[in-house]
């Protein structure tokens, strides 16, 4: 069994993102997508913080404390960039002008719930930030994570069971194993990853996969 | 007119125990370090903290948790990496949390500014944090009335400042400076650079207004 390593899905997960879209990369893995987005596309990254253009990394010695994205590394601004304040930006995510956001998550269940914010454990205080705005405005969400929890237990489901950020809100999920639609008939079969047959995805998934 | 004063203590000098205090700021950027020190020394107690987050380090909002000095905090993302003084307040049930997702913050600050009861947003809808709120299906989609947040007062970073108190910012620092100062009674700048002429009209974010004290403090973190 092999299965897709983070980069090979975060390439994957690249390929479906078209020339000319507005896009967010949520926290973590997804932020590693914008560095494989097929030569001559152009892809214009929003970062609720305030910039649209998000640009590479600063060189070494270059970076400005006041020019960060939202997982708060140092960016530049790409070519046409804007900066702009916090209810402009959230205005361009949950008023439907941002075209694709990629996120993680903690669950997806196949009627498109999204667990992606809180868990049951009430020692970690919750901790939302912009993730219920982006479902609740954005038309396509893609979910990228792990096809299964470190204990092994599925992560995609019938229902959730960790407190949900939106409902019905995923287009698809990219994960080590497999690329999955979301459909009225729930988690459809888009990919299956190199070394992955069907009857081991069924075997860590909670919830039924047609194909 | 005026608002230029000569120091950080005398910006923050009118803050009372108990006041609800706005803090902008994203992550480390845009954040009134200087502000906030001044605040630390100046010693009011008993504070409910507006912020996106809740400070990281031995900085910022954790110097004012780590000091006992905040009641609640209102904010977006408080677990952030590092973020130690507010996990240990918050273990030891030593202060109140309420979490509000980051653009249903930005907007109730900017209703309270803007002179509004409240506005209705799809915003987490059917979860968690509508709980005990109210809703109403328009065009058969769900929203949640949200009500406005205003504060006592508000503590900006700004890149330059003229003695109008109009402003403007430098990149990223932007976020959610501009929505505090419309929504605080009484908001303070501490600026890179306070200038003695007027800002370009054209260049100015913050209309002074909004404005009720600007300070010079050229230290960028």
């Amino acid at each position: 069994m092999t299965g897709w390593s983070d980069s090979e899905l975060a390439a994957r997960v690249a390929l479906d993102i078209p020339d000319g879209s507005y896009v967010n990369l949520g926290i973590g893995k997804p932020t590693h997508v914008s560095a494989h987005v097929p030569e001559g596309r152009e892809v214009i990254y929003h970062s609720e913080n305030g910039i649209l253009g998000v640009g590479p990394t600063p060189p070494e010695g270059q970076e400005d404390p006041e020019l960060i994205d939202a997982s708060k590394r140092f960016v530049t601004p790409a070519p046409g960039a804007s900066y702009f304040e916090h209810a402009d930006s959230f205005a361009m995510m949950r008023g439907g002008h941002i075209d694709i956001a990629v996120l993680g998550a903690y669950q997806v269940a196949c009627n498109g719930d999204l667990a992606n914010w809180a868990t049951l454990d009430e020692k970690f205080p919750p901790a939302v930030g912009g993730a219920m705005d982006l479902v609740a405005g954005v038309p396509t969400i893609l979910v990228m994570m792990r096809h299964t929890d470190r204990d092994g237990s599925p992560k995609l489901l019938e229902r959730c069971t960790y407190p949900l950020t939106g409902l019905g809100v995923v287009t698809r999920v990219y994960t080590d194993l497999a690329v999955l639609d979301i459909t009225p008939q729930g988690f459809r079969l888009r990919d299956l990853a190199p070394g992955i047959d069907l009857d081991h995805l069924r075997s860590v998934t909670g919830a039924s996969i047609t194909t | 007119m005026d608002k230029r004063l000569p120091d950080l203590a005398a910006a923050v000098a009118p803050i009372t125990d108990g006041a609800s205090v706005m803090i902008g700021g994203f992550g480390s950027s845009g954040i009134p370090f200087g502000l906030i020190a001044a605040l630390l020394d100046h010693g009011a107690r008993e504070l409910t903290i507006i912020s996106n987050n809740a400070g990281a380090g031995e900085t910022g909002i954790a110097t004012l948790l780590r000091e006992g000095r905040v009641a609640k905090v209102i904010c977006s993302y408080p677990r952030s990496p590092g973020s130690i003084w507010f996990e240990r307040r918050y273990e030891a049930g030593e202060i109140a949390l309420e979490v509000v997702p980051q653009g249903t913050l930005a907007e109730r600050i900017r209703a309270a500014g803007a002179g509004l009861g409240g506005f209705l947003t799809p915003t987490g809808y059917g979860t968690l944090l509508a709980e005990g709120k109210e809703t109403r299906m328009i065009d058969g989609r769900g929203y949640v009335l949200e009500a406005p947040l205003p504060a006592d007062f508000a503590l900006l970073r700004a890149e330059r400042a003229d003695p109008w108190g109009n402003l403007s910012y430098h990149a990223t620092a932007r976020n959610f400076n501009p929505v505090m100062a419309m929504a605080a009674r009484h908001a303070v700048a501490e600026v890179r650079a306070v200038q003695d002429t007027p800002l370009d009209p054209e260049t100015v974010v913050t209309p002074g207004i909004f404005v009720q004290a600007v300070t010079q403090y050229e230290v960028r973190p």
